[in-house]
């Protein structure tokens, strides 16, 4: 890959949007967004984590499981290191920053499952990126899932008040919004091709 | 419960994507083309039931604290075995559903099924669960792939369906149908089987 970190983090914010091109992290997409201050809470800590266990997973890869030649181990490494730090930043920010432990505490477990942080760290293996490329990727999509939770979460509470046909209500409606999101965002889609 | 019932519950009634809205990333994802759809839904019906089976195995050995993690490997553990299969005897579908083989781990249809069922039963109606819950992932994922595809390319499982004077809808094969497809799907299921809000 000869493209440049920095192209590379804006690409991951518009031209491929990690939720709505490559459809990860949509079970805690659909159901945090029925509330704002709550998905920014998310949104931020997802930023933080994927940014982090992406840099750290390029340096597993690379420096423990290719010099020992167990790439097939993979999968259970990357969980592995996603779990352990997602638990060991709640740990530090109990300790040291409770205050904010009580905002963004609850979101970390939810973190772990979200196929988002994972499949940023296989999407940085299979596409070949090197350490830099990988952290502004993992930046870039936290980013962009930031700003399609944000937007989902302002367009349901203006939906509130609003009729949506009964079968359509809650996922069906959150899905359509979704679609017509993603329509918009294949409008960037010829400015920079990342595959 | 019998058995039977249980697969029932699991695939149909209790669907883990339009009854629980789990799983929702890859059955967007792979749903372009129906021979990957297929085997998406047999990889996870695979790793589901097994993983389900062993995870209710050693469900009076997990102490509580860690039992998401120990459930995770395991999952994890079939997930490669997937994995590699696919990739020695399939290579072009490995390659085309790339990273979302490995992202069976964080679906949250294994997760919810090992939670939800495998840790508090038996081991064959844990499976028989693990089964019904991957069958009716497997029929989504058939149903959203056979209009993308006939639609998106022509063709049904890569076979050409319609004729030369077929336009192939571009829409279809990029992201935003999958959304939209979905939400109708979910919508025509609610209406017609459960009549009240999902």
């Amino acid at each position: 890959m000869d493209i440049s970190a920095f192209i590379l983090f804006w690409a991951a914010i518009f031209t491929s949007n990690i939720l709505l091109t490559n459809f990860l992290g949509m079970c805690s997409y659909l159901s945090v967004s029925r509330e704002i201050e709550s998905s920014f809470g998310l949104g931020i800590s997802v930023i933080f984590v994927l940014t982090i266990t992406t840099g750290l997973n390029w340096l597993v890869y690379r420096y423990i499981l290719v010099p020992f030649d167990i790439i097939y181990l993979q999968y259970i490494v990357f969980i592995i290191v996603i779990a352990a730090f997602v638990q060991l930043l709640e740990l530090i920010i109990e300790r040291y920053a409770p205050a904010l432990y009580y905002t963004l505490g609850i979101f970390l477990p939810l973190i772990t499952v979200n196929c988002a942080i994972f499949g940023v760290s296989l999407f940085m293996v299979i596409r070949n990126y090197n350490f830099l490329q990988s952290i502004a990727y993992g930046a870039g999509s936290g980013i962009g899932w930031l700003m399609a939770i944000m937007m989902l979460a302002a367009i349901r509470r203006k939906l509130k008040e609003k009729l949506v046909p009964i079968g359509l209500q809650g996922v069906g409606i959150s899905l359509i919004i979704t679609g017509i999101m993603a329509l918009a965002f294949v409008g960037f889609s010829g400015i920079v091709q990342v595959q | 419960m019998t058995k039977k019932e249980i697969f029932k519950i699991s695939a149909f009634k209790e669907n883990s994507v339009w009854r629980q809205i789990l799983g929702i990333c890859s059955a967007l994802a792979v749903t372009n083309l129906m021979v990957n759809s297929l085997i998406m839904g047999l990889g996870v019906i695979f790793a589901l039931a097994l993983s389900c089976f062993t995870i209710s195995l050693l469900r009076s050995y997990t102490p509580r604290s860690i039992r998401m993690m120990v459930q995770t490997l395991i999952i994890a553990a079939y997930v490669i075995i997937v994995d590699i299969f696919l990739r020695a005897y399939i290579p072009v579908v490995s390659k085309q559903l790339g990273p979302y083989v490995g992202l069976i781990i964080t679906n949250c249809i294994l997760m919810g099924r090992a939670e939800a069922f495998a840790s508090q039963n038996k081991p064959l109606d844990s499976l028989i669960d693990g089964l019904g819950a991957g069958v009716g992932y497997t029929l989504v994922l058939l149903v959203i792939s056979f209009i993308r595809e006939l639609f998106g390319f022509g063709s049904l499982f890569g076979i050409k369906v319609f004729g030369d004077w077929w336009t192939n809808w571009s829409i279809m094969v990029m992201a935003p149908s999958a959304f939209f497809i979905l939400a109708m799907f979910i919508w025509v299921i609610n209406v017609k089987y459960y009549k009240n809000k999902a």
